[in-house]
């Protein structure tokens, strides 16, 4: 679904973040991607879902067939690619059902396909909020405005339900939750889990990891792919830290 | 001290046709006519607003009619009064069978009690010319303890090339009286012409009036609008001023607060393009205690557009517990844009509780960004968080049918869906 050959990718007119980066994520996987602080984790993400302000200096990026740098960010949705955000902007006025009736509509007439009906919209939005525990009432509010930290994140996996993306890359989704919400959250994931989709966890801690079951997981460190292994390696890694690898490595 | 050589004022309205001598309000105008002169840049109150091009051509005064269906707002169920090119098109007009309601010319307006309650204000060149050469109007009086049971429509038309439109109106709300005053501006093959219209009115004690004006001119068309209020005694004035057409449009607004315990609305939406320019110039004068005013304006400025606002509140040393809020927010969509924001308090009490504001922004990149990463495309990302922007003003307009128009109006001319 996704192949991410030799990627490097720099902040506008600055330094190099990411320095040849490989990955590939196939239908029905979970990877998880941890690493250290300024590994470019959060880079990696900003430069899959489009975000201005980075670089593509080498290298390629395959989703399902189309060339992924080459699209704008809104066409990527449109391809079926999901970020759920580290920090999820408030938008004051823009209520959250109005703007996902849009994004949706316009997602449907870009594959051909036909307007959702008023009924079935509401329909999903119920399922959506409640997978989630979302009340309708912050469904319907400004996106994310006076919402609590834990209230955002959520709100990010509602709005993951609704769009129901091929591929969802959630962004430290874990960092700043509570147990509860952590537990929303992720069971929230693993109910959209399917054989069809693929989900990239970038984390800093295992505990998500508890929760989601990864497939695989990645070490990222200076901008590359050091290791990968299976969900073991975060629990050897949650023990022993990051340095015992690059120290694997220089032998 | 500037010498007037030639009076630009006099020349300016030299073919006018001459009004009947038997108005003392004309006969004042005029004489203060003569001493005048238009305001240029280097007057405070115009400082950015520039007339001069406008005020040396020439303006023709033709009758006409048109069709009131063509301006008929759906669901409004209103009494419709037709004005084209500053002549009321009675044929055109409807007064509905409303006990609470009086609509006369506005020449029946009696000018002994005019005179009384406009007394001491500040006229300008514009709202002289304006009361000296009027061609129409109405004048409408709402009776005491009563509440009209239709909205009052001021349909507003200019049919032709380089016409002036003098109209002008009186609303008179009895005590204890409420009413809804629309007042719609529209325009057709219009280059070149000149509104130049006065609304004017006495909201006595415990009454309340609403007026939501709705400017759509065309980009070629000057718009100058005076508005006077006075209101008494524990009444309520709200005006919502919406504003898309023209190409230099002025909206002057001065209420005077001649009571204790009066509320005072102003709310404004003003979305600009190509070269327009709007001016929302606002006074609200307290001379009692205990009263409350808000204002709140909104710009969108696109293109090489540019907007001007200029919010006054005056608390006079008696005024004492005062609260006044008043806040301008912009948001500039190019680099060519621009906006002059200036809210002004002037307190001479003590004890009130007084706040202004003003921003002039772009829209938030970071929340543009964040629609478009869920399928949004540019265009309709910044569509959604300008209709955001501007859509708190115009939730203020509390007539579900108006809204719909106003809706409507915004779809057609902006692509703006709310």
């Amino acid at each position: 679904m996704l192949t991410i050959k030799n990627l490097h990718a720099s902040v506008e007119e600055g330094a190099e973040i990411l320095k040849g980066l490989n990955l590939e994520v196939k239908a029905g996987e979970v990877h998880a991607i941890m690493g250290p602080n300024g590994s470019g984790k959060s880079t990696l993400a900003s430069v899959l879902a489009g975000k201005d302000g980075y670089e593509v200096t080498e290298g390629s990026v395959d989703f399902d067939g189309a060339d992924l740098l080459d699209l704008e960010a809104e066409d990527r949705a449109k391809e079926g690619l999901f970020l759920a955000f580290q920090y999820p902007v408030e938008i004051p006025g823009v209520s959250n059902v109005n703007f996902l009736r849009t994004a949706m509509n316009e997602i449907r007439e870009y594959r051909k396909e036909d307007k959702l009906s008023a009924k079935d919209f509401l329909a999903k939005v119920k399922v959506a909020s409640n997978l989630v525990e979302l009340n309708d009432k912050l469904s319907g509010r400004s996106v994310n405005v006076g919402f609590s930290g834990g209230e955002k994140k959520r709100n990010e996996i509602f709005q993951m339900a609704m769009l129901e993306p091929k591929l969802a890359i959630l962004d430290e989704t874990d960092s700043g939750l509570d147990i509860d919400a952590l537990r929303i959250v992720s069971e929230g994931v693993n109910k959209l889990r399917n054989k069809d989709n693929a989900i990239i966890l970038i984390t800093h801690y295992q505990r998500l990891l508890e929760y989601i079951q990864p497939d695989f997981v990645h070490v990222l460190s200076d901008g590359k792919i050091i290791k990968t292994g299976g969900k073991d390696l975060a629990l050897e890694l949650e023990e022993r830290g990051y340095d015992w690898i690059n120290e694997e490595i220089a032998q | 001290m500037e010498v007037v050589v030639d009076n630009k004022v006099l020349e300016f309205v030299a073919d006018f046709k001459k009004p009947e001598a038997s108005s003392e309000v004309r006969k004042q105008a005029m004489a203060a006519l003569s001493g005048m002169d238009f305001p240029t840049t280097r007057v405070e109150e115009w400082k950015y607003t520039r007339v001069a091009k406008y005020v040396k051509r020439k303006y023709k005064q033709v009758q006409a009619t048109v069709n009131v269906e063509d301006y008929t707002i759906e669901g409004l169920d209103a009494h419709e009064l037709v004005f084209v090119n500053g002549y009321f098109d009675e044929a055109q007009s409807t007064i509905k069978d409303d006990d609470a309601v009086s609509i006369q010319k506005i020449e029946e307006l009696n000018e002994e009690y005019y005179s009384d309650v406009v007394d001491g204000t500040e006229e300008n060149v514009f709202s002289l010319i304006n009361k000296a050469y009027q061609t129409g109007g109405v004048s409408v009086v709402v009776k005491k303890n009563k509440k009209a049971k239709h909205p009052i429509h001021l349909i507003h038309v200019v049919d032709g090339e380089e016409l002036i439109a003098n109209t002008r109106h009186f609303v008179h709300l009895e005590s204890g009286s409420k009413a809804e005053v629309v007042a719609t501006f529209h325009s057709k093959n219009s280059t070149n012409s000149f509104t130049n219209v006065a609304l004017e009115g006495h909201v006595e004690s415990n009454a309340s009036l609403t007026i939501n004006k709705l400017q759509t001119e065309a980009k070629d068309v000057l718009h100058i609008s005076n508005e006077f209020f006075v209101q008494d005694e524990g009444s309520n004035f709200l005006i919502n001023t919406i504003t898309t057409g023209g190409i230099l449009t002025r909206n002057g607004l001065d209420v005077i607060v001649e009571g204790e315990n009066c509320h005072t609305e102003m709310n404004g939406a003003y979305l600009g393009t190509e070269n327009q320019h709007i001016d929302n110039h606002t006074i609200i004068d307290q001379l009692y205690s205990n009263c409350t005013s808000s204002e709140l304006y909104k710009g969108v400025m696109d293109d090489k557009s540019s907007g001007v606002f200029n919010g006054k509140v005056i608390v006079r040393q008696d005024a004492q517990k005062i609260e006044a809020y008043q806040s301008n927010k912009n948001i500039l969509l190019s680099k060519g844009a621009n906006v002059y924001s200036k809210p002004e308090l002037e307190i001479y009490a003590d004890d009130v509780r007084c706040s202004h504001g003003s921003t002039i922004g772009e829209l938030d990149e970071e929340a543009v960004y964040y629609l478009r990463s869920r399928g949004i495309s540019e265009a309709n990302a910044r569509q959604l968080l300008v209709a955001a922007f501007i859509g708190d003003v115009l939730e203020k307009v509390e007539n579900e049918a108006l809204r719909a128009y106003i809706d409507k109006l915004f779809l057609t001319d902006f692509g703006w869906e709310f």
